[in-house]
């Protein structure tokens, strides 16, 4: 069913080239061994706003990272400089360092397509394109050039519907337009099409937040299968869906990170006493 | 702190810290109240104690509904959480120690007719208001979430443990002066027994007011002075 982690590691080598990359990754300050994602003060502006205030954190591989906060605190604003989907907001200036596997993703060597192919994005509102199903995860595998032949490629399309939850839902119906899909569907069609291109990083925008409680359920049985083979990113306002799901999570507050830590500890223990107030849902 | 966004959410945890203060305030008088009848051989005394525990009872059900009923609807986080599962617990330690004190009541109903071993009972005085004394004391603790009054009571609880020692001895040997003394003095023990646990409970509660202050449990080894169940009165050593 699940690509096993080798499958995993063997398509990191050869779509992304980052042999041994997990192998270099250090311990550091945030404790956390074999970081993933490392960011050290990242600032963000639009314009002359300032979005994000000197943002450290450490997210590990294989691992579902929860961000959470009010609304316009800057979670989503950093989640969007992991695939720096930022450079195409007019007048919007990132500083700082972000590395994933300690490449430096703000090199300006960086092939930003290549970037995107490794740090997959699933937005709140599912967005499958006007195409088939079939069309819709084939895409990426596509312009990538993931695929030798029409096998290959069917093999892909199967294998990240099935790794999505969805391939028993399609299976008959691969060419109808992927826009008849419920809204759940929808939704795991979008992550299956983010798989297709076997990504590391996957980063989800408010999964689920225009998803009723079944479908949610589905995405987060699907989150916690996922999570043994990608480093996972959620930005959500569910408090308790940060609960469910993750394994660490992050509080933003006002463009700064305030507090980090394991999901256990922040739910029921927070250091931060605003931490404390938002998450308990008082006057902030 | 801060207040709740949502008001009937701080109505609740407030309520819940009410009904936690009146059903400690009964557990109390129960206590006072079931010494007193062991004291002054009080038969009208112990059956008023023997009934109030009911209201303990039914408050203690009210508070457990109340929590299940917060948790499915607000699915309390951090420090809203320690403070509806510490209710939970502290509610099934004051119960127990209403019922001990009902038990005790009911051993002053069983004696009420027996004489008044003044020497004795002067223990057991100073052991159950150094219990009820306690009680107090982390009944505040609670209600001003006081992590320092909390570990004091669960640091002293070790004087209840050398006060029942003490009060053990005492009746083992005023049974052996006179086997007729047997009836009254075992009642005595169980009654003297009640109030170490009740000491117990106590300490119980100051825990959870550690945890609802600190998130984290007491990591000490409390003290512990009870040695009576090691403890053998023999022939030999006359």
């Amino acid at each position: 069913m699940r690509a096993t982690a080798e499958e995993i590691a063997m398509n990191e080598q050869v779509h992304t080239g980052t042999l041994g990359a997990l192998a270099q990754a250090k311990p550091n300050a945030g404790g956390i061994e074999m970081a993933k994602v490392r960011a050290r003060n990242v600032n963000v502006f639009y314009g002359e706003k300032q979005a994000l205030k000197n943002v450290s954190v450490d997210i590990p591989a294989r691992a579902v990272t929860a961000f959470i906060g009010p609304s316009g605190c800057g979670k989503s604003t950093f989640l969007r400089c992991i695939n720096r989907m930022n450079d195409t907001i007019p007048g919007a200036r990132v500083s700082g360092e972000i590395t994933i596997d300690g490449e430096d993703i703000y090199d300006p060597r960086l092939d930003v397509v290549q970037l995107r192919a490794r740090v997959g994005m699933v937005f709140q509102k599912p967005n499958p394109f006007p195409k088939s199903i079939y069309e819709n995860v084939a895409y990426g595998p596509r312009i990538h050039g993931l695929a030798q032949n029409r096998a290959e490629l069917d093999e892909i399309v199967m294998s990240s519907l099935e790794k999505a939850g969805l391939l028993r839902e399609v299976k008959d119906r691969l060419h109808e337009s992927g826009t008849s899909l419920s809204g759940g569907q929808q939704q795991r069609l979008c992550i299956a099409r983010a798989i297709a291109v076997s990504p590391e990083v996957i980063l989800m925008d408010e999964p689920c937040s225009a998803l009723d409680p079944i479908a949610t359920a589905k995405i987060e049985e699907l989150i916690d299968e996922l999570r043994e083979n990608y480093c996972i990113i959620i930005v959500t306002h569910s408090m308790q869906q940060a609960a469910r799901v993750s394994q660490r999570t992050a509080f933003f507050h006002l463009g700064e990170l305030i507090e980090q830590g394991d999901t256990d500890e922040i739910f029921t223990n927070p250091k931060n006493r605003r931490t404390q107030d938002y998450i308990t849902g008082r006057f902030g | 702190m801060k207040e709740h966004i949502v008001r009937s959410y701080e109505e609740e945890l407030a309520l819940l810290d009410r009904k936690i203060a009146q059903m400690g305030g009964l557990a109390e008088e129960a206590l006072g109240q079931a010494f007193d009848a062991l004291e002054k051989r009080d038969p009208r005394l112990a059956e008023a104690v023997i009934d109030s525990d009911k209201a303990i009872d039914r408050l203690q059900h009210e508070i457990e509904d109340q929590v299940v009923t917060m948790i499915a609807r607000r699915q309390p986080l951090a420090n809203d959480l320690r403070h509806v599962i510490g209710a939970l617990r502290i509610v099934s330690d004051l119960e127990r120690i209403g019922d001990l004190a009902k038990n005790t009541a009911k051993r002053a109903l069983a004696i009420s007719h027996e004489p008044y071993p003044k020497p004795l009972m002067s223990g057991l005085r100073s052991m159950s208001e150094r219990a009820l004394r306690q009680l107090k004391d982390v009944l505040d603790a609670y209600a001003e979430r006081n992590s320092d009054l909390a570990l004091s009571v669960w640091r002293d609880d070790e004087q209840i443990d050398a006060m029942y020692n003490s009060v053990f001895r005492e009746l083992l040997t005023y049974m052996m002066e006179d086997p007729r003394n047997i009836g009254l003095c075992t009642h005595l023990l169980f009654g003297a027994k009640n109030i170490e646990r009740i000491g117990d409970h106590t300490t119980n509660i100051a825990e959870v007011v550690h945890y609802l202050v600190h998130g984290r449990s007491i990591t000490d080894d409390r003290p512990k002075g009870d040695q009576t169940s090691s403890t053998l009165i023999s022939r030999d050593r006359e």
